[in-house]
């Protein structure tokens, strides 16, 4: 794996205040997982980026490799990996997942 | 596809002490699986840490023969208040 994936990768995930890694697109869903998580974050109301792993094999194999996780989707809040769909839909049934993304998204200004 | 003794006795042998007091095969595939792991190594630690501890112990399967593993980690405490038993 080459270093600049991991670059690109730590680029894209603290350039936003919300990055989610999925399977398609907020708007084709190709994962159940993905499409749980896409409803989580939409029902926030707030921006997040989205990136498609089906769509760069390299940035699917690294952000694994980043973030230590096996699977798909991840979600990374002001640069810091949170979970998976179990943990982010844990966090938001708990009310703790707005907080932590408007803390972020205030964090930027 | 994997049988959900294998994902079990998998679980059990990286994690002693542990149960899975529910396992649901999601989609009748044997593909999608969700899990409830209630382990005493989950004492004080986060919910990524939590996941991490069962995803090592399934990483020769996990992408391959299991294709996705949803996961409910309980500390023993937890899943006595979880389950209301006394």
């Amino acid at each position: 794996m080459s270093d600049s994936v991991q670059d690109r990768i730590h680029r894209t995930v603290t350039g936003s205040p919300v990055v989610l890694y999925m399977k398609g697109t907020p708007e084709a869903p190709r994962c159940g997982f993905s499409r749980a998580v896409v409803d989580v974050l939409s029902g926030l109301s707030v921006p997040f980026t989205a990136v498609d792993v089906l769509a760069d094999a390299e940035v699917w194999q690294g952000v694994k490799a980043y973030s230590d996780w096996p699977t798909i989707p991840q979600v990374f809040v002001g640069g810091t990996f949170i979970g998976g769909c179990d943990i982010v839909r844990d966090l938001h049934a708990k009310g703790e997942l707005e907080p932590l993304v408007r803390a972020a998204i205030a964090a930027r200004g | 596809m994997i049988a959900a003794d294998e994902i079990e006795r998998r679980i059990l042998a990286g994690l002693p002490g542990a149960r899975v007091p529910a396992l649901v095969d999601l989609a009748g595939d044997r593909d999608h699986w969700r899990a409830t792991v209630v382990a005493p190594q989950f004492e004080a630690r986060s919910a990524v840490d939590r996941h991490r501890l069962v995803y090592a112990c399934l990483q020769d399967v996990l992408g391959g023969a299991l294709h996705a593993l949803s996961l409910e980690t309980l500390t023993p405490d937890e899943w006595v208040e979880r389950s209301g038993a006394a």
